[in-house]
Formats: structure tokens, sequence, C-alpha cells
């Protein structure tokens, strides 16, 4: 059910967005600074909801060896012990996913035995796509600024590196499409998957797709008039918009998924992109018995601890008895 | 025990294929041996929490307070307030499921619910419906749901079967811990009188006479005779362990089930006659004859004022520093929480041992370090005089407890003891130990006899892995440093991998250790006589 939802919301949305050709100066101007604005608004309201939350203990999940003894080797950045292995180690976490990297698939054989094989096709292609992600939202910028920034054009160049094709094809747009396509269908075809996933697991993956293949179209197939589009994005940006006197109805499409995928952004699961520099078991380091952490809220517990004294006023008799040594003698 | 199916036919029917019909609409069943027992008002009033009342899991009715929902609601609020970690954990999973096959009761049960995705699910449905604006407009399309008695019952059912031990944490992208959102979540049902009895009476009974056991302050030292007649009987040495003793250098602490447990009796034989071989100052405690810590199973709070006791004792007996125990969860409280709770010891000094002269930087500010610490270190230095071949009649695997592993990284220390100290040792499988290790399916205040199939269940990865070496390897002795562990792996065992057995790795550092003005040491800590020389 929650597959049909998706898919239907999916494609009223990208209804909406091919008719948006109508209106350059809602679909073209309004709804992209909207949606800019939700976006950015959205995610500093969710970072500043989990910054006034406080981390009241220091709960590390431990992945190797800790710091004991000089002559035991410890697993720096599985289990660090100061700020820079932890900064290590939460940049493996964001830029190579790491503990993902450890994924395993177990399963039974022969009726009894439990055996785990090796399981990365989950690690690379979620790193396929969030790679080619940020490098195709980077291109982008060529888009945004007048004259191209550099970092633009060493990518582009870096990109279409097989110089296959007119207009040459980048590797991220044949690598995005390609994950796209294998987490979604293991969505669908991996039965446990299934059974886990919300339609808002499919919609963000569809839209996201949506985006792409509609930017291919319009690179590789059918020509847009790129000059009227960085026009209208600088102008954007330069919170000065020109208003194009009509919109490519693919452009329109894309640019309407594009908005409605910023505005989805800070209300979804999509947050789990600033989240993880958040994460607790992550983001420490695991020196808890050689620094104190504190917690603000400590002196809420109200509830006392039964005293040494109280043990003993309840003992003392059968404490004496067996000789054991007394605070307080009986009256 | 009396479990009538057969391990095979357990084995055979684990089914990881999710049932057609979703989740949301698949109410709980309460099937015998599969849940715990509900706590005894009793203990509730003793440590004065909530709605004491008498009232069973499998009832139809629960006895709640009319405005329960209100009350979990708020408790939930408070909480998404006062824990990052939770508000964090609710946002941020994208159900990528590479925490799905990760949990040992999935493995060992199949039931879906029992992925740790869905376990956080759950809680995050209704966290969904009342604190996201998703959730507010779409309700149940976006996955939200009420809060209502079916969802109540399929918390406690699964929040209770979950062990807290972190693994699918290692593997989760975001970190998410769902140790973290069991505890939250039972604390939450703590609020509205809603607990297991083998949590509640444990805290009870720790709470008033200092251990989960009940144990009074003659029956600890009892005890404590009675295993330095063992110990003398044993090696024909007759050992001095101080009780309550004002002025030792060291507090000793170790779980209470050490004292009385099999096989955890004969680790705390190697503690002795270990500490009488180095003349070491210490002390233990009546009062804080306890290292576990069942309210870490419930609520923060009973789990600050069980653990208070350590350092007031130590302040009162004026110790310089203190040495834990073997356990699993005790650790992870005196890693991870007991410097934060009843911190800072400021009256107490940087751990040194007395025999090497270490300075263990590594706990400069809880000043409590772990035993396997010591004796590597002891080792290290050549302070000990040992002998492994005293040990050649167990072929052992070493099984590392969650807590120790995953919430502190304790990995190599009792490694690097277990091979000083025996012949035969070799590990399990990768994916099943260090990081990575199972559970043994009973940990979390989840070892009942009402709930037996389900630790099978639970702990069918770990025996399984047990089995590999038991074959491939002639393994015949399954070591841990968990008291828990110690209490349940045997049963598990049993079952699963009949002919292995569970030890301690301290009793094993007993066994190997050479005691001046020994005998012919011609039986191990066990009474099992040893292989002689001659006979190899």
């Amino acid at each position: 059910m929650g597959l049909f939802f998706s898919i239907v919301a999916f494609f009223i949305v990208a209804l909406i967005g091919y008719l948006g050709y109508f209106s350059p100066m809602i679909f073209g101007v309004v709804i992209p600074y909207l949606a800019l604005a939700i976006f950015l608004l959205g995610i500093v309201v969710r970072i500043i909801k989990w910054a006034k939350s406080p981390v009241p203990f220091r709960i590390t999940t431990t992945a190797g060896q800790q710091k004991t003894m000089p002559w035991i080797r410890r697993n720096r950045f599985d289990n660090p012990s100061n700020a820079w292995e932890t900064i290590v180690r939460m940049l493996l976490e964001i830029l190579f996913f790491r503990s993902l990297f450890r994924n395993t698939k177990a399963s039974i054989k022969d009726g009894k035995k439990l055996v785990y094989g090796s399981e990365k096709w989950l690690w690379l292609f979620a790193i396929l796509f969030h790679w080619s992600f940020l490098i195709i939202v980077l291109r982008h910028f060529r888009f945004f600024s007048q004259p191209t920034p550099n970092f633009v054009s060493l990518l582009q160049s870096i990109d279409g590196f097989f110089q296959v094709g007119v207009p040459i094809i980048y590797i991220t747009n044949v690598a995005i499409v390609v994950a796209l396509t294998y987490l979604f269908l293991r969505r669908v075809i991996n039965q446990k998957i299934k059974y886990i996933s919300l339609s808002s697991d499919y919609f963000p993956l569809l839209l996201i797709f949506g985006i792409a293949i509609t930017g291919i179209l319009m690179r590789y197939f059918f020509k847009v008039d790129l000059v009227q589009i960085k026009e209208l994005a600088v102008g954007i940006l330069s919170f000065n918009p020109v208003i194009p006197e009509a919109l490519h109805p693919l452009f329109s499409l894309h640019l309407f998924l594009v908005s409605v995928l910023l505005i989805y952004f800070p209300m979804s699961k999509l947050v789990h992109m600033p989240g993880i520099f958040f994460s607790p078991t992550r983001n420490l380091a695991n020196d808890n018995r050689e620094k104190r952490h504190i917690n603000p809220w400590n002196n809420e517990f109200k509830m006392h601890y039964h005293t040494y004294e109280e043990y003993e006023d309840e003992f003392r008799e059968v404490m004496k008895n067996v000789n054991l040594p007394l605070e307080k003698e009986e009256k | 025990m009396a479990f009538k199916i057969k391990p095979e036919e357990l084995a055979s029917e684990i089914n990881h294929k999710p049932p057609k019909v979703n989740w949301i609409d698949n109410p709980v069943e309460f099937r015998k041996g599969t849940y715990n027992h509900a706590a005894v008002p009793d203990s509730i009033e003793y440590i004065n929490q909530p709605y004491p009342r008498k009232w069973q899991p499998y009832e139809e009715d629960w006895k709640l307070p009319q405005d329960w929902q209100k009350i979990v609601m708020e408790g939930l609020r408070e909480r998404i307030n006062k824990f990052r970690s939770l508000k964090l954990f609710m946002d941020i999973c994208v159900r990528c499921g590479a925490c799905a096959d990760k949990c040992h009761f999935f493995l060992g049960s199949g039931d879906p619910k029992n992925m740790p995705v869905l376990r956080a699910e759950l809680l995050r449905s209704v966290y969904r419906r009342d604190f996201t604006l998703a959730g507010k407009l779409m309700g149940k399309m976006v996955g939200a749901r009420e809060l209502t008695f079916p969802v109540l019952k399929e918390w406690f059912y699964y929040f209770y079967q979950c062990t807290q031990c972190r693994r699918c944490s290692v593997f989760c992208p975001y970190g998410i811990d769902t140790a973290e959102i069991t505890f939250i979540a039972r604390e939450i049902m703590n609020l509205i009188g809603v607990n297991i009895d083998w949590v509640m009476t444990p805290v009870k009974n720790s709470h008033r006479t200092g251990n989960h056991l009940g144990i009074q302050p003659h029956g600890v030292l009892d005890s404590i005779e009675f295993a330095i007649d063992d110990l003398e009987e044993r090696t024909g040495i007759r050992v001095e362990v101080p009780l309550n003793k004002k002025g030792a250098e060291i507090l000793f602490v170790t779980p209470s089930a050490d004292y009385f447990g099999e096989p955890h009796y004969f680790t705390l034989l190697g503690y002795f006659a270990l500490f009488h071989e180095i003349g070491l100052d210490y002390t233990m405690s009546t009062y804080a004859s306890e290292g576990g810590n069942f309210g870490s199973f419930v609520s923060h709070e009973l789990m600050k004022v069980l653990n208070a006791k350590i350092y007031a004792e130590a302040k009162r007996l004026k110790v310089k520093w203190i040495i834990g125990g073997e356990c699993g969860h005790m650790w992870r409280v005196l890693h991870q929480y007991m410097d934060t709770l009843n911190g800072p010891a400021d009256f107490l000094e940087v751990p040194v041992s007395p025999i090497t002269g270490t300075r263990f930087e590594n706990a400069k500010s809880t000043k409590m370090i772990h035993i396997a610490e010591f004796t590597a270190d002891l080792i290290r230095n050549n302070k000990i005089k040992l002998d492994p071949s005293r040990n050649d009649h167990w072929r052992a695997t070493y099984h590392d407890s969650c807590n120790p592993s995953r919430g502190m990284g304790l990995l190599e220390e009792p490694r690097y003891i277990i091979k000083n100290v025996m012949n035969h040792f070799t590990e399990m499988p990768d994916n099943t130990i260090r990081e990575q290790t199972f559970c043994c399916g009973s940990g979390a205040g989840l070892g009942t006899e009402e709930n037996f199939e389900m630790r099978l269940r639970g702990g069918f990865p770990r025996a399984n892995a047990v089995d590999f070496v038991h074959k491939q390897n002639d393994v015949n002795l399954l070591l841990c440093m968990c008291a828990i562990d110690k209490a349940t792996l045997p049963p598990l065992l049993e079952y699963w991998v009949p002919g292995v057995e569970v030890a301690g790795v301290h009793e094993m550092v007993g066994n190997a250790l050479i005691m001046k003005g020994e005998n012919d040491r011609s039986t191990d800590l066990r009474g099992n006589p040893t292989i002689k020389k001659e006979e190899i």
C-alpha cells in the first residue's frame, strides 16, 4: 500500500510539475524561492531541535579495542579515545559509510547452521548514489554563478573522463540512475526490506529518480535553452529574478521536482544527512573513564539511594553476630 | 529444563521470510515461553515505583491507570527533550535494513518485529503521530499510529525481547542504538507500572541488601567462608578475604552471582587465589556486594541509585581505588554511566597497580578498572607464575559479552590472559566475536524460566558458533566474563551443543596460578582431576 500511495503521489507531483510551463512566474520563481526558504529554515529548525535536547550520557558504540595499556594495540578509529580520532571516525562514517561497509548477510544452511556472508551491495550502491548526487549538485553550480567556478570545470572534466558521447556522458549520471534503480528494486523485491518499507521510503527515491531522469533527458535528448535557464538561476540566487517568457515543460518538471524535494527534505527521513553529525554513538570519544561527562539534568533524579547507615540499621544484629565491623554499636 | 521441542525441530522451523500481513495490522499474541512475568507489587512498593498491582501480560486486563495513554505520551515527550539520542533516533532512520538480520532474536525466531528497525518502529510510529507534521497530517499513510492497548502490548512484548546488546548499532550507518530505544521505552512503560519481575525484584533486593539475590550480610560472609574452605581443599592454601575492612587499598566489587551461582563460583575462587598470591591489600563489601545493575534494564533513576553504593562504600571504607569483577552490563554502567551519574570520585586516587606500578590513565576519572586489565598487566610484567598445562583438560573458546565489547572495547585483555593461562584456545568465526559478538539471548533481565523458549531462540546464533568450534576443534569449554552469561549459557549449550561447559576467565587463571606452598594441585578449582605431566 505504501508503494502504491507513493507512486500515485509521485505522478500527481510530476503532472503538476509538467504543467508548470504554463506559469513561468509561479513555477520558475515563486515555488523555487518558497522551496529554498522552507528547506533552509526547515533544516535549521530541525538542527536546533536536536541541539536543544542534551546528551546526558556518553554512549559511544565501540567497535574495536579500547585504549588501556600502551602494549595493547588499540583500534583508534572504530573506538576513538580522543577528539581527532573521533573526527576521523566521523569522516569515515560520513564519506565512506564505514558502518554499512561491515554489513553481512545471515542465512540458514542445512536447516540448522547459521552462516554469514559478506554483503557489500547495499554499501556499494548507497555510496554510488550519495557521491553521484553530491557531484551532480556541485556540477549544477555552473548554472548558479557567472563565470563558472573553477572547481566545477574540474569536476566536469573528471566526471566526463571517458569522453564518450555528445554531449559527453557523465559517469555520475549513469551511476545515479543505476544506484537508484538498485535501491528501489531492493525495496520492492527483497521481502524483508519490503516489509519494513513505508511510503516515505519509496517516495524520495521516486522523486530523486524523476529529477535525475528529467535532467538527463534535458542534457542528452531534448535540448533546452541553457542560457535562459542560467539567467533564471543566477537571477534567483542574486535575489533579482528574471521571469522567463516561457519554460520548457521538461525543465518546469525538473525544477518542480527539485522544489518538492527541498520542501520534503526537512520533514522526512532525509534529515539523516545533517542528523548523522549529531549521532551520540558515533560522535563521542570512548574516554568515559578518563574524562567525566556531565549530564545537565543529573540533579533531576530525585530518588535517594539506600545509604550504608540505613543498611546497617536494618542488619546490625546479624552483622554483629558474625563479627562484621560496624559503624555504630547497638544501644 | 522441561522444554519439549527438539533442537533440530526448533532450528528447522525458523523462517526469516516475513508474513503477508502488514506488521502494523498484526497484533501480538502472548505465547507461553516467550515472555516474562509481571513484577510483583511488593517489589514495586519497596522501591516506590508507580502503580504496584497484581497483573500478568497474558491477561486481558492489565489494570492500567485510567489515563495511561496520557502518562505515556508525557513520558515520551519528556524523554525526547532530555535525550538527544532518542529524538535523533526517532527522526533519522531510513529503514535501509542493514540491522535486520543482525539481531539474535530475529535470527532465532524469524519474527519480523525482532528486526531492530521494526522494534524501533513500534515506538517511532507513535512518536510520528504526535511529534511530526507528516504523521499528524497523513497518519497511517506515513506509518504513524495512535497509542492503543494493542500497541502497548506490542511494546511490552518486543522491548522485553531485546537484550540491549547493541549489535545492530555497530552496523547502523547512523549509529542508531536499539539498546537506547529499548532502555527508554522500558522506562516509559515503567511509568504506568508495566515491567517485569525478573528486573524489578532484583532491583528491590539490590536496593535493600546490596545485591540482586537479596543476600543479607551474614549470608555473604557465609558463602565467602565456604569459598575459602573450598579453595583450601583444592590448593592447600588458606586465603583471607577481608569484608567491609576500612583502610584497605582497593575495593573489589563483583556480581553477587559470583558468591552463589555455578559456574560463577569457580571464578570467585580464581580471584581469591590471585589476590592472595600477589598479596593484594583489598576488601570486599557486603553493602556494595553487587557489581551488576538491573536498574540499567528499566530506568536511569534506578540505575543511578543502585550504582551510587559503589562510590559511597569506597568513600566510607577510605579505599584508594576500585577493581570490578567479570560482568557484562555491569561494565556498561561502570564505564559509560557511573562517573556521570554518581561522580566525581575526587575522594579516590588514580588506580596504580601496587604490584607492577602501572598507572591506569584510562580510568583516571572513574578510578575503577576491570579485573582483566589488572590481571593482563600482572602477566605482562611477569608478576605471577603460571602453569597453563593445568588447563590442558580444557579446549576453550571465548565469548565476548555484549556490553564490554560494544560499550567499552575490552577485547584483547581477556584474550591475552587466556593465551597465557591455557594451551588450547580457538576463536569462533569472525562474525560472531569481538564487536560482532552475539548475545547469550538472556541479557537485560530476560533470563527467566518462563521465557525459556525465547532464550533458546535468542541464544541460537551464539550456540551455533560454539557448535562450529566444538565440531571443528573439539572445543569443550566456553569462556566468558559476564555473570548473566555464566548463568544462562550452560542451559543454552546443554540444549544446542551438549558437551561444552562454561567458565569465567579467572577460573582458568586460578587453575594455572602457581601458589607458594600449594599442594600437588591434582584437581582444578572445580575438583576435576587435571592431566598429569606423565600422562602426556
